[in-house]
């Protein structure tokens, strides 16, 4: 006798517990603390940040080790947490100038006011393997001496030097700019889309994606000829301005990443030859992320800036359509959930054409 | 009278709102279900929220429930015409813990039936209403990728692109060969992807009692049906629309004018069909055995 | 051919008036102060190197292009002379798409490449409402054999055509819906001498024997003089010399065609 072969309530939890199982491990381990993930899987936490855009390195450190560190996955238990927080202010824009910075290079320059500061970074690392971090007790990195964080002192930035001379772009409202940034999380995404409605889809954006777009204009597919201008990682101040009290108030400290990249510009009818900007920023420390960006945010200026559209990192609807990795990860693994139905339609049709195809050639031989 | 087999639920939430989301975004989901419904057919965007579910699982179909569900409703979750596939007890199973709202399998006691994929075989009333979770809600996407031109498209209703698709099946095949997602118009004007239900279920929006809703969560998209509106499938007039038949009855209820799904029952490819919709199945075994 | 043999001599309107049409892109001028009638059944060659505003001009007349001043006023048939830009967008793509059609240099442009050549000639047709297959296909049929497509490729894709059996079908897609008015750029460019001639007399036949309009852009004097039965010459964006193609052609006034006729083979 024929037996249902969906699936019901107990598959389910039976799923759930084997899943917690597995994500605990074997139990003569000592279970990851979130303390510990926070502090030593810090750029997976500042990716899952950035990524379910909500700056919190609990809550984050906490979806790493929910999602077995699946930082996709982290990412979507995230944002799912996020839209169920009310929003309780909007801060003032934060000030990179501002910035307690912990690492600043410019590719641009060699020397400028503020300095290289090169920072924590993995680049001019030789990357070999250190066994000495599989050894047990493998705390042994020596403390480093810090300098001083330079407090409240304007930095100025690379792009705002150029600025002086005219020689970049003002960054100003364009056409078709609205005079307040648009909100992803609470107007649906329309295009054409303006710069702030852009730079937001690409902040949450899937690093992966992005740096792969990013590295095509790089190889011909709509090139920009971008500089580093500068790239900047450090402290910034949240302020808000309460509505009972008028001015403004800081609220605390968040550490970001900022790209401003430079790009070429010959010139068109309208405006002289100058640099034009494309401009990344993440929570944490996420240059990859923030270059890539930059990169295709300047791409994604093309049509404003009078270039040919050729490349799919010039279209807007194409690249931000794609880009949210909570969207895509859904919507490509919901392939697994049953498709019974369309598929037994698609089985009588094809039944039914192949039985016509059948007979044709069968006539066709009679005759 | 029927015995009452809805399920009161147990063990609620806590920490979240009744429904999950917050009253505002209710609102705002609210306020496009309602523009949705004063334009039948019409694709209104809304700002999709993340749901704790993954995107392409339901989203879309789960805010709009969210949104209209009340205390006193009664729900149902469908997917693939069953309430038993592991889709479906998950999103009735989200409900029940965070609306405590009661759950039924039973097509007629239902208040509010979420759906994947079919529409029950039961006629629907006017005391129900009908929510489609939808995977791609633009019908002309597959003739024109962008939605900058596709909302053009329907705007100035340019739909000869819809028929052109129809006329190469017809020059190539011999006939339509669309079986599921079949393109409707919705009361003479708009032209709709009435989600990827087989096309035998087409004929069941067209005049029916029921408010039938659609979200669409990953495109952030909500449209509407309202009662009793005219919804005709597109063709031409001498290749009319059909829907699909089989020269099987049910084996389980035999029923002959359901929609059936293939079950492979052994390795020698032996097959049997049996009723997809499973509430009209096992009533109609129900009442079979009552009479004998 | 002479330059009444088509003409509508008794109508007592233009299907287009142009007055005073301007194109600029920032300070360049793209056209400019162009006018002109166009009559029921007259075809107006505009004629001039590349860079003179050739294209410009034809797509600020053929609603593709906002002009930066000036009208262009097509007689349509409920309300008569009407400013095309002063049309809504729907009313206006509707004329485009009934009453107007557009021949592309390249037909890849005015194709619909992934679907069959029935279905390219069919879309028209379908886009104004034909809901009958047979009746559908039995049009495609009969415009494939007008421009000289054999029958039995009517399911086949454009791509597996040739260049001129491409713009053939192009034409076809175009005067299926029986339009008044076609813009035409370039037509035979791209296409070798041979096929050129045979496009030629084809479009001759099928202009005159439907009474069409036609506006017809092209750098090619042997093409305006085959077709044409006015000539417009651009310099730079401004219409240098007007007149009958024959007086034009044979006895050029202004230097600027003196020279484009006498830099050419006799035509």
């Amino acid at each position: 006798m024929y037996v249902a072969v969906k699936g019901g309530e107990r598959a389910i939890d039976n799923a759930h517990r084997l899943l917690a199982e597995e994500r605990r491990g074997d139990r003569a381990v000592p279970a990851l603390s979130l303390t510990q993930i926070k502090e030593q899987m810090t750029l997976a936490v500042d990716r899952v940040m950035t990524e379910g855009s909500l700056y919190d390195r609990d809550l984050a450190a906490l979806a790493i080790k929910q999602a077995r560190g699946d930082l996709v996955e982290a990412i979507f238990l995230l944002r799912a947490y996020r839209t169920t927080l009310p929003r309780l202010a909007v801060s003032e824009p934060v000030d990179t100038a501002r910035m307690t910075i912990r690492r600043r290079v410019s590719a641009t320059f060699k020397d400028l006011p503020g300095g290289q500061v090169l920072g924590p970074t993995f680049d001019y690392t030789h990357r070999l393997m250190d066994f000495k971090l599989a050894a047990e007790a493998d705390d042994d990195a020596e403390p480093c001496e810090r300098g001083e964080p330079r407090q409240d002192e304007t930095v100025p930035r690379v792009a705002d030097l150029l600025g002086e001379e005219g020689l970049i772009e003002p960054e100003v409202p364009r056409d078709g700019d609205t005079a307040e940034p648009g909100d992803i999380t609470r107007e649906p995404l329309e295009f054409p889309a303006d710069r702030s409605t852009r730079l937001q889809s690409l902040a949450r954006g899937d690093e992966g994606y992005l740096l792969g777009l990013a590295y095509s204009t790089q190889r011909g597919y709509g090139r920009n000829h971008p500089f580093a201008g500068e790239i900047r990682m450090g402290d910034v101040a949240v302020e808000i301005v309460p509505e009972e009290l008028g001015f403004a108030v800081e609220i605390g400290d968040i550490t970001v990443t900022e790209c401003q990249m430079i790009n070429q510009f010959k010139g068109s009818k309208a405006a002289p030859p100058q640099f034009t900007r494309g401009y990344g920023l993440t929570f944490g420390q996420g240059e990859r992320k923030a270059m890539a960006m930059a990169l295709v945010d300047r791409s994604l200026r093309a049509e404003e800036l009078g270039e040919d559209l050729t490349a799919p990192a010039q279209d807007a609807e194409f690249v931000l359509s794609h880009c949210d990795n909570v969207e895509a990860s859904g919507f490509v693994q919901h392939l697994k959930l049953p498709h019974y139905v369309d598929f037994q339609g698609e089985l009588v049709t094809v039944r039914a054409l192949r039985r016509e195809h059948e007979r044709k050639e069968a006539t066709d031989a009679a005759e | 009278m029927q015995p009452n087999d809805a399920t009161q639920a147990q063990d609620t939430l806590d920490g979240y709102n009744f429904a999950y989301l917050d009253e505002q975004t209710k609102r705002m989901i609210r306020r496009a279900t309602l523009k949705a419904v004063a334009i039948p057919g019409y694709q209104v965007p809304f700002a999709g929220r993340e749901m704790p579910l993954p995107y392409g699982w339901g989203t879309g179909g789960i805010q709009v429930t969210a949104a209209v569900i009340g205390p006193d409703d009664t729900l149902k979750v469908i997917d693939q015409g069953a309430d038993d596939t592991t889709n479906a007890v998950s999103i009735r199973r989200f409900f029940a813990r965070t609306a405590g709202v009661a759950t039924t399998e039973r097509t007629t006691q239902a208040s509010l039936i979420q759906t994947r994929h079919r529409i029950p075989e039961a006629p629907l009333t006017e005391d129900q209403i009908l929510v489609y979770q939808v995977p791609i809600p633009e019908p002309l996407r597959w003739m024109e990728a962008r939605e900058s031109e596709t909302r053009k498209m329907h705007a100035l209703e340019e739909y000869g692109v819809m028929h052109v698709k129809l006329y190469e099946d017809i020059a190539h095949l011999g006939r339509i060969a669309t079986s599921y997602d079949y393109p409707v118009r919705v009361n003479g004007r708009y032209v709709m992807a009435p989600s990827p239900i087989p096309k035998f279920d087409n004929p069941k929006m067209d005049m029916m009692p029921a408010l039938q809703l659609f979200g669409a969560g990953r495109e952030k998209r909500i449209y509407a049906v309202p009662p009793y509106t005219r919804v005709e499938s597109l063709d031409f007039e001498d290749h009319p629309f059909e829907v699909q038949a089989w020269d099987e009855a049910c084996a389980l209820c035999g029923a002959t004018d359901s929609y059936l799904d293939e079950v492979v029952i052994d390795d020698a490819g032996g097959r049997m069909f049996v009723c997809s919709d499973t509430d009209h199945c096992t009533q109609r075994t129900a009442s079979r055995e009552a009479a004998e | 051919m002479t330059a009444a043999a088509a003409m509508d001599l008794s109508a007592e309107t233009p299907l287009l008036r142009v007055r005073d049409l301007t194109r600029l892109y920032g300070d360049r001028v793209g056209c400019e102060g162009v006018s002109f009638d166009l009559w029921p059944g007259e075809v107006l060659g505009i004629v001039g190197e590349s860079g003179s505003g050739k294209t410009t001009l034809l797509n600020t007349l053929s609603a593709r292009l906002e002009p930066s001043a000036g009208t262009v006023e097509y007689d349509t048939r409920d309300a008569g002379l009407t400013d095309i830009y002063q049309l809504s967008e729907p009313r206006r793509r509707l004329l485009t798409r009934t009453d107007w059609g557009i021949v592309h240099q390249n037909p890849r442009d005015g194709l619909r490449m992934g679907v069959s050549a029935g279905a390219n000639i069919g879309e028209r047709l379908m886009a104004v409402g034909a809901r009958h297959y047979g009746n559908i296909r039995a049009d495609a049929l009969d415009w494939m054999g007008r421009v000289e497509i054999r029958d039995e490729r009517v399911d086949d894709l454009p791509r597996t055509f040739s260049g001129g059996m491409q713009q053939r079908l192009q034409i076809a897609r175009n005067l299926v819906t029986g339009p008044r008015l076609v813009f035409m750029d370039e037509p035979t460019g791209g296409l070798d001498v041979s096929v050129q001639a045979r496009l030629l007399d084809l479009l001759r036949s099928l202009v005159t024997g439907m009474r069409l309009s036609v506006i017809l852009v092209t750098h090619d004097l042997a093409v305006a003089r085959l077709l044409a039965h006015r000539l417009m010459v651009m310099k730079d964006g401004r219409v240098v010399e007007q007149g009958l193609t024959d007086q034009v052609l044979d006895d050029p006034h202004h230097p600027y065609t003196q020279l484009l006729v006498s830099s050419v083979l006799q035509v």
